[in-house]
């Protein structure tokens, strides 16, 4: 368990986190809202309690990874770096804008703190593994987190990277599925059936895990349990809630992508800071 | 610079290649796609154990895989049959390699029509087409054993990303070390009738054929073989044209997208020539041997002179 003290000190970052992700997103008019801020919590303990990163160094020998696969996702991943200092909260207001540093997918090229590219879903999660798998070979101690997304798992490629990284005893790579059960079209479960997707990563030798996702508590515990198992990748699959923290887009069908208006912008923040729901 | 005129086949330059580099720069990863005894990497997986991946029969993970162990420092080299390399992992090669500026040489084998008895499925004739659309890519069609190696050398010290295409077994020998410079032509004949530039070792070969022939009918053909697709030795085509006003590219490969389209398209801006083109048109592969798919495609060296002839009279 956690002790009190830093849960609600990540609690206060998520929300900084999820503030900054809807003000981005809402200066622009309009993003990948949903997919942001339902991996808000993970995002948050990772890099403000779990991994080894310098943010005055990006490119650190020997630091801890993320892959965001899910590369939609990229306005919250934004966010979590702007606030861990990695460059000026003011790029935020750049989201998307020609000539940004803060492309709707995740960049390596263009920001600082982005270990991998994404955007073309399964893709992240291959390299992820030849991170891990690079990690290894360079005798580190470090690891490699990465998420993908419910959606994504349809992609044929996952399963590809599934199966080499359980043959490489890849104890090293923690994945994450945000199991928030949407995607673009509408409900997973009316695209295409993700029923026993536990039980689809043991089958591939994973050793898995189901948490709540929004739980610090149990995030904790899961990378601990994780980090304990030596010779076999792990997956923490993450019960959510799409667009977790922005209000207006909980609970509908079409808040993969959305507008968001100067109204809504300002009612979200207002909830999110304790004011009427 | 290394004599490797014991080596026979183009397969086995190309991983000599490897296997030098992989001594002297700890960095080197081989990534196999259940094809190694194909090209045999298998020398390669005896001499560097931790150092070479099979992954199986998953081109896409595997480019995506190679993608992540460059973004760690490795330089990572990883095969498929052409057909596989490029259009199968396209999209991993594409975003999760270039896009993302890593640096993997990937090798697609069997080279258009010598596929031959795997047939159309596996016959890589539009990968040229596909990769010249990857800015900044070098695209290597090497036409004998010591260019392939050499140029293998060179493209990992270049520093760019690279797709190597090559037929597997049988090769030529053509070059002393060191003859061969990445991006630049080689002039094996000159004369000033026409120019014939040419491309991959099954091609190239024919074309040294095809200019004998052209030469007991009186024309004097210049033949330059451009083993390097990208980036383009646009000077020395430029020359040759000015020279000559009359070029025919030939390729194993299609003409859509090809080295054909790529001088053209060069030569349009600068100066223009009478042109044509021995490759593949508008059809996909099919199977049987080399020198029945030489003939059905039109890919001979008598059909090479018929086109030189043709062309150098227009």
């Amino acid at each position: 368990m956690l002790d009190k003290q830093i849960i609600e000190s990540l609690e206060a970052k998520a929300k900084d986190i999820r503030i900054s992700t809807i003000r981005e997103i809402a200066h622009l008019g309009n993003g990948h809202i949903g997919g942001a801020m339902s991996i808000v919590e993970v995002l948050t303990y990772l890099y403000y309690h779990e991994m080894n990163i310098d943010p005055s160094n990006p490119k650190m020998e020997g630091r801890d990874r993320f892959v965001c696969s899910k590369g939609h996702a990229g306005p919250s991943v934004y966010a979590t770096l702007a606030e861990k200092g990695y460059f000026p909260k003011d790029w935020l207001m750049t989201l998307n804008v020609g000539g940004t540093n803060l492309p709707s997918h995740c960049d390596m090229r263009k920001t600082p703190g982005i270990d991998f590219t994404t955007g073309s879903l399964g893709q992240g999660f291959s390299a992820a593994v030849g991170i891990a798998l690079g990690q290894k070979l360079k005798g580190e101690k470090s690891y490699t987190y990465t998420i993908i997304g419910d959606g994504e798992s349809q992609e044929g490629q996952i399963w590809e990277a599934a199966e080499f990284a359980s043959t490489q005893k890849l104890g090293n790579l923690i994945a994450f599925t945000d199991f928030n059960r949407q995607q673009l079209d509408g409900y997973t479960a009316d695209v295409i059936n993700m029923d026993n997707i536990d039980t689809r990563w043991l089958g591939f030798n994973w050793h898995v895990q189901r948490i709540n996702g929004h739980d610090y508590n149990q995030i904790a515990d899961a990378i601990e349990k994780a980090k304990a198992v030596k010779c076999r990748p792990s997956m923490i699959i993450l019960d959510t809630i799409k667009s977790k923290g922005y209000a207006p887009g909980e609970g509908i069908k079409a808040n993969h992508s959305m507008a968001i208006s100067p109204e809504n912008e300002e009612y979200a923040i207002s909830v999110l800071n304790g004011g009427a729901k | 610079m290394r004599d490797i005129s014991d080596i026979k086949d183009m397969r086995d330059a190309l991983m000599a290649a490897i296997i030098d580099l992989a001594k002297a720069h700890p960095e080197v990863v081989f990534l196999d796609s259940d094809l190694s005894s194909c090209i045999n990497s298998v020398p390669f997986a005896k001499e560097f154990p931790t150092r070479f991946f099979n992954c199986g029969i998953a081109e896409a993970n595997m480019v995506g895989v190679a993608a992540g162990l460059s973004s760690m420092g490795f330089v990572p080299y990883a095969h498929s049959f052409g057909c596989f390399s490029s259009r199968r992992a396209y999209d991993q090669f594409f975003l999760s390699v270039n896009y993302a500026g890593q640096r993997v040489h990937l090798i697609g084998t069997d080279a258009g029509v010598t596929a031959q008895i795997n047939g159309g499925t596996h016959m890589p004739l539009e990968d040229v087409g596909l990769m010249r659309l990857i800015p900044d890519l070098i695209i290597i069609d090497p036409s004998d054993t010591q260019s392939c190696y050499d140029l293998t050398l060179q493209a990992f010290e270049s520093g760019h990303s690279s797709y190597t295409r090559l037929r597997r077994k049988g090769g030529t020998h053509r070059y002393a070390p060191g003859q061969v410079k990445l991006g630049k032509g080689n002039v094996l004949a000159e004369g000033k009738d026409l120019a014939i530039v040419a491309t991959d070792e099954v091609i190239v070969n024919e074309a040294v054929k095809a200019v004998d022939l052209l030469k007991q009918k009186g024309i004097s053909a210049t033949l330059v073989d451009i083993h390097t697709v990208k980036p383009l030795d646009t000077e020395l085509l430029d020359k040759v044209s000015k020279e000559t006003g009359h070029v025919l590219v030939c390729e194993n490969a299609r003409y859509a997208g090809g080295l054909g389209e790529a001088v053209a398209a060069h030569l349009a801006t600068t100066y223009p020539a009478k042109m044509d083109f021995v490759c593949v048109g508008e059809r996909f592969g099919e199977v049987g041997k080399l020198d029945y798919l030489m003939k059905t495609f039109n890919l001979t060296a008598e059909d090479i002179a018929a086109k030189a002839e043709a062309l150098a009279k227009r």
